[in-house]
């Protein structure tokens, strides 16, 4: 395994790992939290990136993640506004935001399908100058979701946070209690948003580049590293779970990184992940489809011998 | 107070399911009035509570409580001041949260935080919970960093009950809240309702399928029929009353007999 996995593969897939880690939180807020699978995360993304970009090209590279945040924000308010005041699913809110996104980025792109910044500025060649060597990208990835995973768990837990959290655990009781249920999806959504546009601002300014396509297949990825972080730490307070997520992000592209060095192309990757989130969303009830089949074989092998002799007992009484 | 006027509502209207649920109602509540509502099924009594809640808007009529009309206000803006307590104890708590987390959004309807939505639970809050659960007696208090979901149905329904009475409401609505729970968790419920209830003055309608309770609990008796109540009954008149002579009555007001099943089978228990 050592020629396989190199110190800067390591690297790479580490700094890719906290980058989108932000999207997995993001992910954590509306669908573990929130109980809401939101479908505009691949058009909020792209969004994140092309705002970050045009902003980071005009020479604001801080500005530009602030506004890539913002513009997720307006995005998932949006979304929220849509189920909450509108009366649109859930899932077709988010399917509806998606679509019009993909027309909102290619027009903040100025109408291109694709930039680049290789000239300019950002908080990477930032802090290449500042610290120097070649840990210098992990280690604004890092601080970056440190101060969003301090963040998220201090605010889930304040009386606004738990006013989220139950209203995604149990909606009758939020009713019943004096929490407007419309302004905690809002809420949440709007933060959830924000920082799925700021891992696309931030994976602007890291490759240098936005592509209209980046966010293809994103809320899968997420949900992914999502999935992989929970089972690996379970449930437990909400530091806990924050910490799993973006552990699970890392593993994520660990395991695309060694895809990679074993030239599988990089177009499979997406089946991958598909199959990933759809074996571990599936696994609950697998495991409870196999502890019945279980239970059936067990009682047939018990009751095996009296249905036979109950079977004879019934041939004997016709012979006589 | 709560104050009722000619109440009317209707499911489904203009299809074949519809269905007139509420009936000109009326009902005037005094202040720390505890009155016991029992029917037929589908009599209306639990949509008489979700006309009062807000959980929907009645087509007619107007609500008034505690001298503001409430009758188009928010169903989460009414709650603040309205306790309700469903049948099903897990309606009334979030499973994946603590019981301190839960508790701590109960407080969330004191007025003094409604601009506290950055604050966390504070040692006085802990303490405070922490002294109010072990009222309770089922050990609740030295479990408070557990999940709701780990706790029996009896213990959420009573965490609920003190989350629902945390802050005084100005009307506890209980919908056959020990009617899920075993005999033994029932009557424990039962009790600290009433011992909340009487302590603290609270205006207070129980829905109950057990007639003997409907009798003995609180100062009043209403029962419903057909979405209207048919009969009322407090004071010496009450007092004097046998469950033979409250279902008498009603075969009288409501011109047939009492078709409840978990009545009979209630009638079978106490006999």
């Amino acid at each position: 395994m050592g020629s396989i996995i190199t110190l800067s593969i390591v690297q790479s897939a580490l700094e890719l790992g906290f980058i989108y880690a932000l999207v997995a939180l993001a992910l954590f807020v509306s669908f573990s939290i929130l109980n809401i699978a939101d479908l505009s995360t691949d058009g909020c993304f792209t969004l994140g990136c092309a705002v970050c970009a045009t902003v980071t090209l005009a020479g604001h590279p801080v500005l530009g993640l602030v506004a890539a945040m913002a513009a997720g924000a307006a995005s998932g308010f949006i979304t929220a506004f849509l189920q909450t005041r509108m009366g649109i699913q859930s899932i077709l809110a988010g399917i509806i935001v998606n679509t019009g996104l993909y027309t909102v980025n290619i027009a903040v792109m100025g109408f291109a399908s694709n930039m680049n910044l290789f000239a300019c500025d950002t908080v990477f060649s930032w802090a290449k100058e500042a610290i120097g060597g070649t840990w210098y990208k992990l280690i604004v990835a890092v601080v970056v979701v440190l101060l969003v995973g301090i963040f998220l768990a201090w605010f889930l837990n304040t009386r606004l946070g738990l006013s989220i959290r139950a209203t995604g655990d149990n909606p009758d009781m939020v009713r019943a209690s004096s929490i407007n249920t419309g302004l905690m999806i809002t809420i949440g959504l709007c933060v959830a948003n924000a920082l799925t546009g700021l891992s696309g601002g931030l994976l602007a300014q890291y490759q240098k580049s936005c592509d209209i396509n980046l966010g293809t297949g994103m809320v899968t990825i997420a949900l992914a590293s999502l999935i992989i972080g929970e089972s690996i730490l379970g449930r437990g307070g909400m530091p806990k779970r924050v910490l799993g997520v973006v552990l699970g992000s890392c593993l994520y592209r660990f395991v695309v990184a060694i895809a990679m060095r074993l030239n599988v192309p990089a177009e499979c990757l997406k089946l991958v992940s598909a199959l990933i989130v759809a074996f571990a969303i599936a696994l609950p009830y697998l495991k409870k489809q196999a502890a019945f089949l279980r239970q059936r074989r067990a009682a047939k092998e018990e009751n095996q011998v009296f249905l036979q002799q109950l079977a004879d007992g019934q041939k004997g009484g016709e012979e006589e | 107070m709560l104050f009722m006027k000619n109440i009317s509502k209707t499911f489904y209207p203009g299809t074949v399911n519809e269905k007139c649920a509420l009936k000109d109602l009326n009902l005037t509540l005094a202040d720390g009035d505890f009155a016991t509502i029992v029917g037929s099924n589908g009599a209306g009594k639990s949509t008489l509570f979700n006309a009062i809640t807000g959980a929907f808007y009645v087509d007619r009529g107007l609500i008034v409580l505690d001298g503001e009309d409430i009758t188009y206000q928010k169903e989460h803006v009414r709650s603040r001041v309205i306790g309700h307590l469903f049948q099903d104890p897990l309606k009334g708590t979030a499973p994946h949260m603590t019981i301190e987390e839960n508790m701590a959004l109960a407080y969330l309807r004191a007025k003094s935080s409604k601009n506290a939505y950055f604050s966390r639970i504070k040692a006085a809050d802990k303490a405070r919970f922490r002294e109010q659960l072990a009222l309770l007696g089922m050990g609740l208090e030295d479990r408070m960093k557990q999940p709701v979901g780990l706790l029996s149905g009896g213990q959420r329904q009573a965490l609920t009950l003190l989350m629902a009475t945390m802050v005084t409401p100005k009307i506890l609505l209980l919908d056959e809240h020990t009617a899920a729970l075993d005999p033994a968790t029932a009557k424990k419920v039962l009790e600290l309702t009433k011992k909340i209830v009487e302590e603290r003055r609270i205006t207070c309608l129980m829905v109950t399928h057990n007639m003997q309770q409907a009798l003995a609990l609180g100062n009043r008796t209403l029962m419903m029929d057909a979405g209207n109540i048919v009969l009322d009954v407090s004071g010496e008149k009450r007092r004097g009353m046998t469950v033979e002579d409250l279902l008498e009555q009603f075969a009288l007001r409501a011109g047939k007999r009492l078709d409840n099943d978990r009545i009979l089978f209630s009638k079978v228990e106490n006999s």
